[in-house]
């Protein structure tokens, strides 16, 4: 059974299982995140709260979790062991034709991790204790936080990558679970370009707004 | 015309290996790719230097034993053909020309351009086919199948198993070539009797080789000179999941 | 002396196999696994037999020189199989099928053998089915068939353009299962280069690991030859640039006969010489000509690009010699009738060796859809190949080798004059006589392989279960192996100034020129002097570099090359001693005043079989007679 959970077609089934979960965690955080346009904080922080308090999301939140370290470790695993599979490279860059962005997953995936760190250390830690900081008011965490030109060029880049990545890894998911249909995955592929966009411009509009606008 | 020709030379599988240069002149255009290559040879045997060996045999796209990564391509730069079909009218007078043997830790070089896919020969062995005796079979239209399914196991069962879509992934993973023997199993009713069986255990022998896994990339649909689809891995993972 | 025996049992001749395998010895379950057989090559003959073969239980070592069995040539065809099925209710059996063999063959086949064949085509069809070969199907779920190669009957079995790939992958697949069950071991990339004999029987190989160069020995109860065809004696020919005719030439320097080697197919359509270092003429499929009109120019020195050469110019050579068949002459004719223009200056590109092929009137008639249809996938190979549109120009076609009938003699039980040593597919002759039908050759060698060798190789065990694990460090392995050394050793230290390759090109001119499409007794018996005169420069003057403990790709073509001289003599010795026309051998002594075919059937209706005399190095004719009890001797006419 060991060879069976472990196979390659197994990981890769766990991948994109726990991929797509993140992939519908995505639109409600933005959800969220676009009330910081909002003048008034209370909506927002009244949104973080709940999401930090309210007992199902809190088993939510550990599932979230457990997902974004089974798709990195699984992913860092798959890697290596794809890494290993051609000891020997080529000289010459290989040229094949590819999806755009599929090649770079482990790249884009690694950037969107790093981020997740410092993301982390902003909003999660603070709320955890860890970090110093007003649970309470996370909004204006975030403003100081896109009012800082850095901070924002660092969050712009992350979001340009997450968007090559989900680009690839909407499309991808369906394809490891078997899920290929003559009509469906050109719409899936379709999807998945308009996720890979609209996600990140949602996010990246935020601090463009806070920052540039304001 | 005239080429520079950078190949791959590399005496045996423990040797290094290292790319040598040709400048190769008197190169017509009506010539194969490999057709080029053995003028090449003729020249360096006739110089008393050793010809630079290659898999060949039917030259006419079938028999899957040429392959070689040209300028960054498995088989071809042209899609959909292998190397034996390159022709030299690709090519511009002046050109230079980089050929490699393909790479995977399962496709260990031999010499120069030739290398082992014996690993292919493996996954086959652990479950591509179906257990009938000679002599044991029934009347071939006691078991029919729709035409739609026949076409489509035509479809995967036209891969000839040459190993480009190992050289192409950047993972080497050979899911493109298992799941053409799975695919054209699976659509056929005499195939589905051991279907769980046998995708369970060629599934385990591939990843005992050490192919790579699939990050759905799409290079070895792309580079396939047979034109298998990526349609049939996801018929493999279905098949597979369907499994347990 | 040799006194041939076919061994056809008593009987009618539709009981014939059925009384055979009734009374032939059996070899008990327990006892298979006690005995070794040695098959050589694994194409649809070769693994067939290994993969049955393995299935009853003997200990089997399968050999092939590819890096795997799934490359073997069978890989090639395109047509389809023949099976007497009658799924179309047109009136076909196994008789008819039988029949059609015998006539195409032109009467110069074995009844008995060709029968059997016919009768075990439906088997074979049932066993690939069953095996998951995906071919053709009808909407309701049941297998297609299709016209092939001018008979009256639908009775192809095909997987599109790519039966024989379909059906050797169904063979490897069998194979495969074999192996995993540990009765078949598989050797890839060995080549056999010497048989091995103890006390007149076939009891092993001398093999050469192609990675390693190491000399292999291996030993067996019996011996399988599965190796094929020897087309590209001609250099140029429609077979894999590999092939050869080495292991079967082995068996004949050790005492095989060898019947019928003249007889060889030539096949009218394949693309034709481009340049001097063509390596291989790709086949085109023969039913293009069904919408092609085949021409020259009437004018030898002609200029002009073929679209501009008005109607008038062009000569349509097949529709104006045989105006009641045109363009739809069988094979044999129609590329006599090329080469005959070609000869004659008339030849079209640049060599002058190619006739064209012209879909401008079925374009224009039809819709280019139509053809597009029809020959879409074909007409983009030939651009692929050629650089070419055949939408806008014609092609251009020449005839190419392609299948050989003859091969090594062998009885009705498929077994050679060298007890022990068995030879099916088309390394042997007995099927097709001197004129092979299309879509017959995979079902011979599928039903050798998988039907027939496998039930009358216990004839010959049975008596074997006694004998024991056999040796190899007796003498007469170590003689072998010396024999196998001592000529590679030669072949590396003659260090001439010619390529291997360069001999092979020389050899082949001079085979297709005198030994093709039409033969006469000047031109063969000059032709028999330039090979003797090319063998002995090609012992004086070759070059191959590199060691023997290596891939050394030179070695090999070297061994091949060396054997192809001595056949090439044989086949010539064969083409002359028969002066007669018959199926795909053109005696042009033997012609009718309008230069049709003429058979002798008072003084040829025989099989003739070679036997080598190692003393002198030369060949002793044996004849096997041969008698038509079912079918009535008949003369073949296209006008």
């Amino acid at each position: 059974m060991n060879k069976v959970l472990y196979s390659s077609i197994s990981k890769k089934f766990v991948m994109a299982l726990a991929g797509l979960f993140l992939l519908t965690f995505l639109p409600v955080h933005l959800a969220i995140n676009l009330m910081l346009l909002n003048d008034d904080p209370e909506p927002f922080n009244k949104a973080a709260h709940f999401m930090s308090t309210f007992p199902f999301i809190k088993v939510v939140e550990v599932v979230l979790f457990v997902a974004i370290m089974i798709h990195v470790i699984w992913g860092i695993l798959l890697q290596v062991q794809n890494w290993i599979a051609r000891p020997v490279a080529y000289k010459a860059p290989n040229r094949s034709d590819t999806s755009p962005f599929s090649r770079f997953m482990i790249w884009t995936g690694g950037s969107i991790f790093i981020f997740l760190i410092l993301h982390f250390f902003n909003f999660y830690f603070i709320k955890l204790g860890i970090v110093e900081g007003d649970p309470e008011n996370f909004y204006s965490v975030a403003h100081n936080l896109f009012k800082i030109p850095a901070y924002n060029i660092i969050y712009w880049v992350c979001f340009i990558l997450l968007g090559f990545h989900l680009h690839h890894a909407f499309y991808s998911a369906f394809q490891t679970l078997g899920l290929n249909h003559r009509i469906w995955t050109p719409v899936v592929k379709v999807m998945a370009a308009v996720y890979a966009i609209a996600i990140p411009i949602g996010f990246a509009y935020i601090p463009f707004v806070i920052w540039i606008l304001k | 015309m005239k080429v520079r020709l950078k190949i791959w030379r590399q005496k045996n599988s423990k040797s290094k290996g290292a790319f040598a240069t040709y400048d190769f002149d008197g190169v017509s255009p009506e010539m194969s790719f490999l057709e080029m290559l053995d003028a090449l040879n003729t020249k360096l045997v006739q110089e008393g230097r050793e010809p630079v060996a290659f898999d060949h045999d039917c030259r006419e796209g079938i028999c899957g034993s040429c392959g070689m990564y040209i300028n960054g391509y498995p088989h071809s730069p042209v899609p959909g053909i292998t190397t034996c079909h390159l022709s030299m009218r690709y090519f511009n007078d002046g050109d230079t020309i980089t050929v490699e043997p393909w790479r995977a830790k399962t496709f260990p070089v031999i010499k120069d351009l030739m290398v082992d896919r014996s690993a292919f020969d493996k996954i086959q062995v652990a479950g591509g086919f179906i257990s009938v005796n000679t002599g044991a079979a029934p009347d071939s239209n006691s078991i029919p199948c729709r035409k739609k399914h026949a076409d489509e196991a035509f479809d995967s069962a036209s891969c000839i198993g040459c190993g480009a879509c190992v050289a192409a992934c950047k993972n080497a993973s050979a899911m493109l070539f298992l799941s053409a023997k799975i695919s054209q199993l699976a659509l056929l009713p005499q195939g589905r009797i051991e279907a769980k069986e046998r995708v369970r255990e060629m599934v385990s022998v591939m990843d005992e080789l050490g192919f790579g896994n699939c990050s759905n990339t799409g290079a070895c649909e792309a580079q396939c000179p047979k034109g298998i689809k990526l349609t049939n891995i996801a018929r493999l993972n279905r098949e597979y999941y369907k499994a347990f | 002396m040799i006194k041939l025996d076919a061994k056809i049992p008593e009987g009618p001749i539709a009981e014939k196999w059925t009384r055979y395998k009734q009374s032939v010895n059996l070899v008990n379950p327990a006892n298979k696994k006690k005995l070794d057989i040695i098959v050589i090559g694994t194409g649809l003959a070769g693994a067939g037999a290994a993969s049955a073969l393995g299935e009853l239980g003997y200990n089997v070592k399968n050999f092939c020189f590819q890096d795997s069995p799934r490359r073997a040539h069978s890989v090639a065809a395109q047509g389809g199989i023949n099976a007497a099925k009658n799924y179309k209710n047109d009136g076909d059996s196994i008789y008819r099928l039988f029949y059609d063999m015998i006539k195409g063959g032109d009467f110069r086949a074995r009844e008995a053998n060709v029968y059997r064949a016919a009768e075990v085509s439906n088997d074979v069809i049932d066993h690939y089915t069953a095996q998951g070969v995906p071919f053709a199907r009808d909407y309701g779920g049941t297998l297609d068939n299709r016209s092939f190669g001018g008979v009256q009957v639908s009775r192809t079995f095909y997987a599109k353009g790519q039966t024989g790939q379909q059906c050797l992958l169904g063979a490897y697949s069998s194979l495969n299962r074999q192996i995993k069950l540990g009765t078949v071991k598989m050797f890839p990339r060995r080549e056999m280069l010497e048989l091995v004999l103890i006390d007149g029987k076939a009891r092993g190989i001398i093999a050469r690991n192609l990675i390693t160069g190491e000399l292999e020995r291996h030993s067996a109860h019996a011996v399988v030859l599965a190796t094929g065809g020897y087309g590209t004696i001609y250099y140029l020919s429609t077979l894999a640039v590999n092939s050869n005719a080495s292991a079967a030439w082995k068996a004949h320097r050790k005492g095989a006969l060898f019947a019928n080697p003249s007889f060889v197919q030539i096949h009218p359509t394949s693309v034709p010489q481009l340049n001097d270092y063509q390596a291989k003429l790709t086949l085109m499929s023969e039913s293009l000509r069904n919408d092609g009109r085949i021409w020259v120019p009437k004018n030898k020195d002609e200029k002009r690009h073929p679209n501009d050469i008005p109607e008038e110019e062009r000569d349509y050579f097949l529709e104006r010699r045989y105006p009641a068949f045109g363009n739809l002459v069988p094979r044999d004719v129609a590329s006599r009738a090329a080469k005959e223009r070609c000869d004659a200056g008339y030849g079209v590109g640049k060599t002058g060796l190619a006739v064209n092929l012209d879909f401008r009137d079925a374009i224009k008639k039809q819709g280019k859809k139509a053809i597009e249809s029809k020959y879409g996938n074909l007409f983009e190979m030939y651009e692929t190949i050629t650089g070419s549109d055949p939408y806008d120009e014609p092609m251009k076609i020449y005839p190419a080798g392609h299948y050989t009938m003859g091969g090594l003699w062998v009885d009705y039980e498929l077994m050679t004059t060298i007890p022990g040593l068995y030879a099916i597919g088309e390394s042997n002759f007995s099927d097709h006589g001197a004129n092979r039908l299309g879509a017959c050759s995979l079902m011979q060698a599928a039903g050798d392989g998988y039907f027939i060798l496998p039930n009358t190789i216990s004839n010959y065990l049975a008596p074997e279960i006694k004998t024991g694990k056999i040796p190899t460090d007796g003498k007469e392995f170590g003689e072998a192996e010396k024999s196998v050394t001592d000529r590679i050793n030669k072949l590396l230290s003659i260090s001439g100034k010619q390529t291997v390759t360069s001999f092979h090109k020389r050899l082949g001119r001079i085979m297709w020129d005198y030994c093709g499409m039409s033969r006469n007794s000047e031109g063969l018996t000059k032709a028999l002097k330039m090979v003797n005169e090319l063998e002995e420069e090609f012992w004086k003057d070759v070059n191959v570099p590199g060691s023997s403990d290596e891939v050394n790709q030179e070695i090999e073509k070297a061994g091949r090359v060396a054997d192809y001289f001595e056949l090439a003599k044989l086949m010539i010795t064969d083409a002359l001693h028969r002066k007669e026309s018959c199926g795909a051998h053109f005696r042009e002594e033997s012609q009718t005043p309008e230069g049709e075919a003429m058979r002798n059937d008072a003084e040829f209706a025989y099989v003739a079989a070679w036997q080598f005399n190692e003393s002198e190095k030369t060949h002793t004719l044996h004849k096997e007679m041969l008698s038509f009890v079912e079918v009535e001797m008949k003369e073949r006419s296209y006008k």
